[in-house]
């Protein structure tokens, strides 16, 4: 099925979501990667609030490239990283935050896939390296916070307009498109070796 | 004359046109791709990424926002006497203005990152001398996201042609779904650790559509191709009939007692580039001619 989505997104919006799913989404989207997760746990734990409002929200697993136009930032290029490197800080983000979508490409771990069961948040695939392809659904870049971590690493605030495909990779069901892959992938093993004559 | 000038905007557009534009042996693969997939994910995922390169030339934009680091290779006339190196790294600074590129480069402890993509030993610049008379400059700009898959096994002898490819089937799942496959796999075998890392890398700058002089070694790389395609990783690990794009081999005689093996992993936006500055201070771009 195909959703078209407008940040803040609700529980029940998100709970509709299985995947397989396409989504477009319009509205507010945050960057941060490894940097963005690190810096706002840490400031969490002195009870400090990050400078954006994830809650509900879409957080993109994306550093850009930036340029300057005269006093404002346009965007270039703004294609996914790989969201693997934020396991271990994500499921503790989720619980704290309780962003409603997390954009990324490769999949994540277990701990975040039940994380995302418990707070009602998806995790949608973006075509990894498509980046001027990504960059067409943004529609103005708002603004920029922890910039002294670099560009790459920083909060971008992005507001999109219809911003996609995006695909179901992780629903709030405790399903994974990835897992699913892995499993068929464990089975094509035999396969592969036999080909190689190594089995 | 080659001055440092003309090196130093040779390496602009080089950049230039190896972050806009990909080499064709590798966007006809996949083309091919996109031919042999049937189902709607995997399609619908080439599909995206061909559009993407396609705009991504029309407009000069940087077709993923991961640039790289910058490696150069260069190869250099016997009688040159300029600093090709600080031409290089202006270049790159400059290059990251203008392009843009994505200030990448950081320091690897403190994180710190100056913004201009240049730092301690980065740009890093490869050199050979050779007998021609003009330079000859190439560059990858490869993403993190595949580099961070690479590995290097010191096999034993005694683990042999089984060992070497059991080690590269066990890389490639392991990377699984990351790397934004599907992905070009240089591999290196023999030399010792640091030459067989260096030689997986170099296997990259081969284009996917030449196979490995040797009969023996071609013939290993495409029984690979074949095998690794049946896993079912597929396009951005979401499945389908294409894995790899490509398995590139270069090997190097190494000691007895050894049997270092390397994989270097390269996401399926293998972006490389070449310009060659001649003595009359003409430019060729044999990796973006026509």
């Amino acid at each position: 099925m195909q959703f078209r989505l407008k940040t803040p997104i609700s529980e029940e919006d998100i709970r509709k979501l299985n995947v397989g799913d396409i989504v477009y989404l319009d509205g507010m989207v945050y960057t941060g990667r490894d940097e963005v997760h690190i810096h706002a746990l840490e400031k969490a734990e002195h009870g400090e609030k990050p400078p954006v409002d994830f809650n509900r929200s879409v957080l993109y697993h994306c550093g850009p490239i930036m340029k300057k136009v005269g006093e404002n930032w346009a965007m270039v290029a703004a294609g996914p990283t790989t969201s693997s490197r934020m396991n271990s800080l994500e499921p503790k983000f989720i619980e704290k935050f309780h962003p409603a979508a997390i954009i990324g490409k490769g999949g994540m771990s277990q701990p975040t896939i039940d994380a995302m069961a418990k707070h009602a948040a998806v995790y949608l695939a973006i075509t990894g390296g498509a980046a001027v392809l990504a960059a067409k659904g943004v529609k103005k870049v708002h603004g920029v916070y922890w910039f002294e971590l670099g560009m790459p690493e920083a909060i971008w605030v992005l507001e999109t307009e219809n911003f996609g495909p995006l695909i179901v990779g992780i629903d709030s069901h405790g399903k994974s498109l990835f897992a699913d892959v892995d499993a068929k992938v464990k089975k094509n093993v035999d396969m592969a070796k036999k080909r190689l004559n190594i089995a | 004359m080659i001055s440092e000038k003309l090196i130093k905007d040779a390496t602009i557009e080089l950049l230039r046109k190896t972050v806009t534009r990909m080499p064709a042996d590798v966007v006809n693969e996949l083309k091919s791709a996109l031919k042999n997939e049937t189902d709607d994910v995997p399609r619908m995922q080439l599909k995206a990424i061909l559009d993407n390169l396609e705009l991504a030339e029309k407009t000069t934009t940087p077709l993923c926002q991961d640039t790289g680091v910058t490696i150069f290779y260069v190869n250099l006339p016997r009688c040159l006497n300029v600093d090709v190196e600080k031409a290089i790294v202006e270049g790159v600074r400059t290059a990251t203005k203008e392009v843009p590129l994505r200030p990448n480069a950081v320091h690897p402890l403190t994180r710190k990152n100056p913004g201009d993509n240049v730092g301690r030993k980065m740009p890093y610049v490869n050199f050979k001398v050779w007998d021609k008379d003009y330079l000859e400059i190439t560059v990858m700009t490869k993403g993190a996201g595949s580099e961070n898959m690479s590995q290097l096994a010191m096999l034993t002898p005694s683990q042999g042609v089984k060992g070497v490819k059991e080690f590269i089937l066990n890389v490639v799942l392991k990377a699984g779904s990351n790397p934004c496959p599907p992905t070009i796999l240089g591999v290196g075998i023999g030399g010792s650790s640091d030459i067989a890392m260096k030689l997986s890398k170099e296997a990259l700058l081969r284009p996917i559509d030449k196979p490995n002089e040797d009969p023996e070694i071609a013939a290993m790389e495409k029984d690979l191709k074949e095998a690794l395609n049946m896993l079912g990783i597929g396009v951005m690990g979401l499945g389908g009939k294409t894995t790899v794009l490509g398995v590139n081999i270069e090997y190097a005689f190494c000691h007895t007692a050894s049997l270092p093996v390397a994989v270097n992993v390269q996401c399926w936006a293998a972006r490389r580039g070449t310009v060659q500055i001649f003595p009359d201070e003409r430019m060729k771009f044999p990796t973006h001619e026509g």
